[in-house]
């Protein structure tokens, strides 16, 4: 069931409905059953994964959570007779114990992950390298079942379990509720990965009908839908056919396909995301925000703080840290600064680390070379304007730009080109014919596309470029809007008549301006297929 | 505290880290600047600051993540 279809819109529209007229204490149990019902429609195979996931998870909080309770309450009952050096090394035997049970969920979760999502890609690696070597045998691909969103709901289970170890978060002891945390349906497909902290505050509460609240989800949801239908799924159809014919598309055709790849993807992710966020603000359940106007970054570090943002707090707080303050890397940092001096030594945690984060974050995209070599690509931009910072620092103090509204606007665009570019891998999903196409922007002088109608070839109409700008323009003057706090706040304010034609106006937009009907087909969201 | 202000003020010379009491949350020290306080940390207390003390709580002042070294301190 494809968040963009008519039987998603009356699956929500009938839980909205039953939300509200069951008593308070079913509301959450109504949303397992809700997620549990969407995700067996999608496939009933799916439903052994995620339970398999939440159980062991589950199972693995408790544990660690009994460790603590018998530690806390060995402590209070020997707080006389233990000196600090017994209770030093009690306290150290039970984080043992505890560690162990936190690798064990780890490792089989991250196991199940790694063996439906990578399998293929292992393979098919051996395979080249038999090749390489001469070698005529070959390993057959293996049919696998990958369940929707599973890098989502596991990132998002293997947080809780590292928050209970780190004991920031209570196990929850009720394996349903547990189980709803894991299986929201709204983010089960492409997140946001919340955080058990931040969403049981409100996921298991007794809800009452807030006509504010449930309009402001309506409006989110709509705006979400505008972004899909009006604007992603009409740039897809430009993007596909300069992908489809990289004989015919190159030059400034690529260079177009970036800038349009790169509006797709935002539309596609922010508008999922958009929908997400109003489908639980209808049922009053806060989820995390995914995006802060990513495409007014002025730095490609600040672009992924504002990008996905659940996801590059997870690789932080879960993989950057562990790995750059960890003993051993500390030691290591050690050994560099007395071998290569202190500069060096001091970055070697920092970069180790973030290379290990970059190299994580692509292969989570997906399982292929292209999106391995666009993850270390950020990681390589990110590195070299870090070692550029005090160079930009002087040229800033210099000529005094910094503040300056034209260059801010200048690290604006250079950002989002950048960011752009990168994603080129993404989008011709080949290392190599990704390199040869880019380089074409600059080798084949073919910039009068834009103005002598040949654009008009990539399957949209004059009819649909218009929309399209119109568009744009429309979503930048939204994010620009949101900068001094929530746009839907701001037009409360504006008299009825303006709010029902803006309201209705969007509605009218979709129905009239979406990319479906005759020729058009209303994909998938990118993000569902990580 | 002398010493922690004097790793700080090598990292971000033009932030007033005595009266600074929002250095994760309003953006002024990022990742990278936590990593490299928590190493030198490490070697002018002698204290090993692991992950789970991370959160924006604990690095949000000068204050704060002194207090976290005395509370390490105190646990080790």
């Amino acid at each position: 069931m494809l968040f963009a279809s008519y039987e998603f819109i009356g699956f929500v529209l009938v839980l909205f409905a039953l939300y509200y007229l069951v008593p308070k204490r079913c509301q959450w149990p109504l949303l397992l059953i809700a997620s549990y019902v969407f995700y067996f429609l999608a496939n009933p195979w799916y439903l052994v994964f995620i339970t398999v996931t939440s159980l062991t998870v589950y199972g693995c909080g408790l544990w660690m959570g009994k460790i603590a309770a018998t530690q806390k309450e060995y402590l209070s009952k020997n707080k006389e007779n233990l000196s600090k050096e017994d209770k030093k090394t009690y306290k150290n035997q039970m984080k043992q114990k505890k560690w162990r049970v936190l690798l064990l969920g780890l490792l089989f979760n991250l196991g199940i992950l790694a063996v439906i999502k990578y399998t293929n890609f292992t393979i098919y690696n051996i395979n080249s390298l038999l090749h390489i070597f001469g070698s005529k045998a070959r390993i057959g691909f293996i049919d696998i079942l990958m369940p929707m969103g599973i890098s989502f709901y596991t990132f998002q289970a293997l947080s809780y379990l590292i928050d209970t170890y780190r004991g920031t978060v209570e196990p929850e002891k009720n394996v349903f509720k547990f189980a709803l945390f894991v299986s929201f349906f709204p983010q089960l497909v492409q997140g946001p990965i919340s955080r058990f902290g931040d969403l049981s505050k409100t996921l298991y509460s007794k809800h009452k009908f807030d006509g504010k609240n449930v309009a402001f989800g309506f409006q989110r949801i709509l705006y979400g839908y505008f972004k899909k239908l009006v604007v992603a799924d009409r740039m897809l159809i430009a993007v596909k056919a300069i992908i489809a014919a990289p004989e015919n598309y190159q030059g400034a055709y690529v260079f177009v396909g970036m800038i349009f790849y790169a509006l797709e993807l935002y539309a596609d992710f922010t508008g999922g995301i958009d929908i997400t966020i109003g489908i639980a603000q209808v049922l009053g359940i806060e989820v995390t925000e995914n995006f802060r106007r990513p495409f007014f970054s002025k730095n490609i570090k600040e672009y992924w703080n504002r990008w996905h943002i659940t996801m590059g707090t997870w690789f932080t707080e879960y993989i950057f840290y562990p790995i750059s303050v960890c003993k051993p890397m500390l030691k290591f940092s050690k050994f560099s600064r007395k071998h290569f001096g202190d500069v060096i030594g001091k970055r070697m945690p920092v970069y180790l680390a973030s290379f290990v984060v970059w190299f994580a974050t692509g292969i989570w995209h997906g399982a292929s070379w292209n999106f391995i070599v666009w993850g270390l690509g950020n990681f390589v931009v990110i590195m070299i304007s870090q070692e550029l910072e005090p160079l930009y620092r002087k040229f800033h103090n210099r000529f005094h730009v910094d503040g300056h509204t034209s260059y801010k606007a200048f690290c604006v665009i250079r950002t989002f080109l950048l960011m752009s570019a990168l994603r080129t891998f993404d989008c011709y999903r080949d290392v190599p014919l990704t390199f040869r196409m880019f380089g074409t922007i600059f080798t084949n002088w073919n910039w009068h596309i834009l103005w002598d109608g040949s654009l008009l070839s990539l399957g949209l109409s004059l009819y649909d470029y218009i929309i399209l700008a119109v568009c744009v323009v429309i979503l930048t003057s939204v994010s620009l809007a949101g900068r001094t706090g929530s746009v839907r706040e701001k037009l409360l304010k504006k008299p009825y008549p303006v709010r029902f034609v803006i309201f209705y106006g969007l509605l009218v937009c979709i129905i009239i301006f979406g990319a479906y009907g005759i020729g058009f087909d209303a994909s998938q969201f990118i993000y569902n297929q990580f | 505290m002398e010493e922690l202000l004097s790793i700080l003020e090598e990292l971000h010379p033009e932030v007033d880290f005595e009266t600074e009491t929002g250095l994760v949350t309003n953006g002024i020290i990022d990742s990278f600047d936590i990593v490299t306080i928590i190493s030198e940390i490490g070697d002018r207390f002698d204290v090993v600051v692991s992950a789970e003390y991370i959160t924006p709580e604990n690095f949000d002042s000068a204050e704060t993540i002194y207090d976290m070294i005395q509370r390490i301190e105190e646990e080790e």
